[in-house]
């Protein structure tokens, strides 16, 4: 078996047992990059000479017999937002096309410190801003299962190198659905950890309130092994909360008995394929065949998330852009005259239109006269959705529901259409609003393209959610499944 | 004619004397290298996040009780949204709807009468970066050692009127604030900046006229200056048929006129709303009387304990208590020798002069205050002349000595016993027969030069008193 369509637990096993070492592993990640990216494009930057560099350090902390860490040796994808000391960090933005960072995120730190291995930068919608990664400045990201379709977004070059072995395991970051969809799109895990569980320092911002990151792996225990890697609390990030992190692996239970798992019907929603509704039922069915408990449950306050999160999510935004302004770092543009014309010419060159849309509406948004009308009103929207889902975990331990209305669309097939563009987002858009966290797995297929299926937990339950889907992925063969990229 | 009056508010931003800045662990000092003392995140570079200064908070809750606010349990931080190249973020963190402090007030005294000045608001921001505009090419360059300082703003409500009332309040905030030492409040280096907000209206009206926002203040007599300019100025507009602009103006303390900077006819749009890279702060009833238990004894109670229990002046009283660090001075004095009027005299007379011009406050000085009181015993106790007295304290100013040391170096000790004094008044009154025979004929004029004949031979040294005594017996005996 090639060593990079292994999980990271497999590969762990085999470097602590010294069955391998993280160079071999890390060279044959590369050989994969160099075999399929040219169809896939899931990076902006391999950082092949990073990646053996850290491989050799691992290597030799085995050698020592230094106490590994989880992901030592093993390499990673970092989504190309998160920032890297002395590494190109480009948010597929003209405006940081050449920014490098002088300082590491302090998850990317937490990786570095366990020599993790840091196998490049991958690809995203500008800004974090979309649901299929064709708003990259670079180049769309391919899907992995079918190369004229779309990965997902905007951790699209995150979920297609997983699905493709070009990495064992990545980080990405989720505002509305960033991690979960593009995971749903490529059949992979993707975890949007609770608000506050994982530091944000270092993650450049979209939408402060909702931006987190966490793991696109191949299976729920290697999302373990990740979520385990990167938490915790982070004196340089205030959101991020001082709660213990529990052993996430001691999670992974095959069992389900007695758990209350229910099915809110408002993310059934209009329009959604009636394949994906199948496979969610069925997957709601062997569940219960396990022992969980099921039942429907009706949150119709449903309706006003996606308007909320779009009025909440650009009002952020607009003012996190604004310091990407020609000023101290990244792009200037040669043709301004003045301090005015530079912060405008400057951001009209360096923005791309979704981007700039974005910006406009938040500007609007929050400008005196409006602010009642949207940021406000969009606020109260979000603390119903939030007690909503208090309501809802009185009853229930885990809430089930697709991770998207459809499968993978084609590239370019909703480029056209921003509404149905974003009407992608309806089902993971609650979780972000509410903090909660959620993790996408594939429950099914539809020619030949994943079907996600999501589980929404309680705040910090983090926990129940592993268990839940570790339950599932052992009674499925689902995460064993490969794209034949490369290999028919 | 229409008489106008002036409507003022003021509004006061005092940076806060916290070690390290608002959000992020650079230290806080005064100038040093452009740009040497920031990082990722007073750089606001992607990705950096803020994390708040809890002394500043303390600073600003503190500050806010002594200026007699609210302070609730609840308050958080807001974005305020503008573009401008020393602010990084292109936002500056601030408070809006939840300051720390709301609804306080200060009394001043003018004319001998005491008004009630309200404090609208005390909220916590962050300081900007300097624009430095270099002599060479069309660049402009940024230092950011600046950036991101705690920096805490006081607003007042409309209620001062006149230039003096002006310069009151700013005096009085100024006391307490540096008595509560949350800042060093220095105007000429800019670690309180004042910035007045000043329109007139027909006496008897009710409805603002037009405002204009002065800057540039560095002292409190360019604050006196400003202001009484800028009413002026506004006046004499109006009553020739002109109108005000809204608009902000530069103090120009050389030419004594404020000019017009930029216009501010459309109310800016700085988008206010809450940061989301922060939680809100919940004070504990605890965490707020704890503050109000560090306060000290305000300078305006303090002035008044001083009039009742060391008998001074309004007036006196007032200078005394003007920083925290001169009436701790005033009172470790006069608790190792209780002369109250005699050390306050010193203190605002030469002491005050010398400090003057050597730039530095009262704590700083080598003059011990023991060694104050300890020079005003000397004088009582006729061991020094008072006008010695100066002499010694010029040497206790710049050596830090005690007196008794520079007095008995400098062998400096007054001469008044018989056996020295009178072969000294022999001498003078045999050398000067002519003037001895002027006197006792009555020339009283005469009596006059002989003493200081003798005072010339004893350098000065000796007891006035003395002298005088011994001489006039002397003579007495010489007429007899």
């Amino acid at each position: 078996m090639e060593l990079s369509t292994r999980t990271a637990h497999e590969l762990h096993n085999m470097l602590v047992k010294k069955e391998v070492s993280s160079r071999e592993i890390t060279e044959a990640v590369l050989g994969r990059i160099e075999q399929v990216e040219g169809q896939v494009s899931a990076y902006i930057t391999v950082t092949a000479d990073a990646a053996l560099a850290a491989a050799d350090a691992a290597d030799e902390s085995f050698a020592k017999g230094d106490a590994p860490g989880l992901l030592t040796g093993i390499p990673v994808a970092l989504k190309d937002n998160l920032c890297t000391k002395g590494v190109k960090t480009t948010c597929a933005s003209k405006i940081l096309k050449n920014f490098v960072p002088p300082y590491n995120a302090t998850a990317i730190d937490k990786l570095a410190n366990m020599h993790a291995v840091p196998i490049g930068k991958s690809n995203l919608d500008e800004f974090a801003m979309g649901s299929s990664t064709e708003n990259s400045i670079f180049y769309p990201t391919k899907n992995p299962w079918n190369l004229s379709c779309v990965p997902g977004g905007s951790s699209g070059g995150a979920a297609a190198a997983v699905a493709a072995d070009e990495a064992i395991v990545a980080l990405g970051s989720d505002t509305g659905g960033s991690i979960r969809q593009p995971a749903s799109f490529c059949g992979v895990v993707g975890m949007k950890p609770t608000s506050g569980r994982v530091s944000r320092y270092g993650l450049i911002a979209f939408a402060s309130s909702l931006d987190q990151i966490g793991p696109l792996t191949k299976d729920v225990t290697d999302c373990a092994m990740v979520l385990q890697s990167i938490s915790g609390k982070d004196p340089m990030d205030s959101i991020c909360a001082d709660v213990p992190v529990p052993d996430y692996l001691a999670a992974l239970k095959d069992d389900v008995k007695g758990l209350k798992i229910g099915v809110p019907k408002e993310f059934f929603v209009q329009g959604i394929d009636s394949d994906v509704s199948a496979a969610v039922w069925k997957a709601v069915e062997l569940l219960k065949s396990l022992g969980a408990e099921c039942g429907e449950h009706s949150m119709p306050v449903m309706e006003y998330t996606l308007p909320a999160y779009y009025i909440l999510a650009p009002s952020e935004a607009s003012s996190n852009l604004a310091r990407h302004d020609g000023v101290r770092y990244g792009f200037r543009s040669a043709q301004a005259t003045d301090v005015d014309s530079m912060f405008q010419k400057t951001r009209e060159e360096g923005f791309g239109p979704e981007v700039k849309q974005r910006i406009m509406i938040g500007t609007y948004a929050l400008s005196a006269g409006y602010y009642d009308a949207y940021y406000r009103k969009a606020q109260q929207v979000r603390t119903l959705v939030r007690q909503s889902f208090e309501e809802a975990y009185s009853k229930f331990d885990v809430l089930i529901t697709p991770t998207t209305p459809t499968v993978a669309f084609g590239l370019g097939e909703r480029s056209g259409n921003p509404l149905e563009m974003k009407l992608t987002d309806v089902c993971t858009i609650p979780a972000s609003l509410s903090g909660i966290p959620a993790i996408s797995i594939t429950c099914g297929y539809k020619n030949n393209l994943p079907i996600g299926l999501q589980i929404m937990g309680k705040h910090f339950d983090e926990e129940t959610l592993l268990r839940v889907a570790y339950t599932f992925e052992q009674n499925t063969s689902f995460h064993k499944n490969r794209p034949a990229l490369g290999r028919e | 004619m229409t008489e106008y009056e002036p409507v003022i508010g003021i509004e006061v931003h005092a940076e806060l004397l916290t070690n390290s800045k608002m959000f992020c662990s650079c230290p806080v000092e005064f100038g040093g290298e452009p740009n040497t003392r920031t990082c990722p995140v007073c750089l606001g570079l992607p990705g950096s996040l803020p994390v708040p200064n809890r002394r500043a908070i303390e600073f600003v809750i503190r500050a806010s009780l002594a200026l007699n606010c609210e302070v609730k349990e609840y308050s958080d931080f807001y974005r305020k949204n503008y573009f401008y190249p020393d602010l990084p973020k292109n936002y500056q963190i601030s408070q809006y709807d939840n300051p720390i402090g709301r609804n306080g007030w200060i009394d001043i005294t003018v004319d001998g009468t005491v008004k009630r000045i309200g404090i609208r608001r005390v909220h916590i921001e962050e300081d900007a970066g300097k624009l430095i505009h270099a002599s060479v090419g069309n660049e402009s360059l940024v230092d950011y050692n600046r950036g991101g300082l705690a920096l805490m703003e006081i607003v007042t409500e409309a209620d001062i009127r006149s230039a003096e009332e002006a310069r009151e309040y700013l005096v009085n905030l100024r006391a307490i604030l540096t008595y509560i030492g949350v800042t060093n409040g220095k105007m000429e280096e800019g670690t309180l900046r004042c910035e007045p907000n000043i329109s007139v209206r027909p006496k008897g009206t009710e409805k603002f006229g037009t405002k204009t926002e002065l800057k540039n203040l560095n002292s409190f007599r360019a604050v006196y200056r400003g202001v009484e300019y800028e009413v002026k100025r506004q006046v004499e507009a109006l009553q020739s048929g002109g109108r005000i602009i809204q608009e902000t103006r530069r103090w120009d303390d050389d030419r004594g006129i404020t000019i017009a900077m930029r216009t501010k006819e459309m109310e800016q749009e700085y988008r206010y709303f809450p940061d989301p890279d922060l939680v809100p702060m919940n004070f504990s009833a605890g965490l707020i009387e704890e503050q109000r238990s560090l306060l000290p004894e305000l300078p305006q109670a303090r002035k008044e304990r001083f009039m009742k229990e060391f008998d001074l002046s309004a007036a006196d009283a007032e200078m005394l208590t003007s920083t925290r660090a001169m009436a701790d001075y005033y009172e470790e004095a006069v608790g190792a020798y209780p002369d109250y009027k005699g050390i306050s005299n010193w203190i605002m007379g030469d002491f005050t002069r010398m400090l003057n011009s050597a730039g530095i406050e009262i704590d700083a000085s080598k003059v011990k205050p023991v060694d104050l009181a300890g020079l005003l015993k000397m004088i009582a106790d006729n061991v020094i002349s008072g006008k010695m007295a100066k002499t010694v304290f010029e040497e206790m100013f710049n050596t830090g000595a005690s007196p008794k040391e520079i007095v008995k170096s400098r062998g400096m000790v007054q001469v008044s016993s018989e056996t020295e004094l009178y072969p000294i008044i022999d001498q003078v009154i045999s050398e000067n027969p002519r003037i001895v025979q002027d006197f006792l004929g009555g020339k009283e004029k005469s009596f006059g030069f002989l003493v200081g004949q003798i005072m010339k031979y004893t350098q000065g040294r000796g007891n006035p008193q003395a002298v005088n005594q011994l001489l006039r017996k002397r003579l007495s005996e010489t007429k007899g």
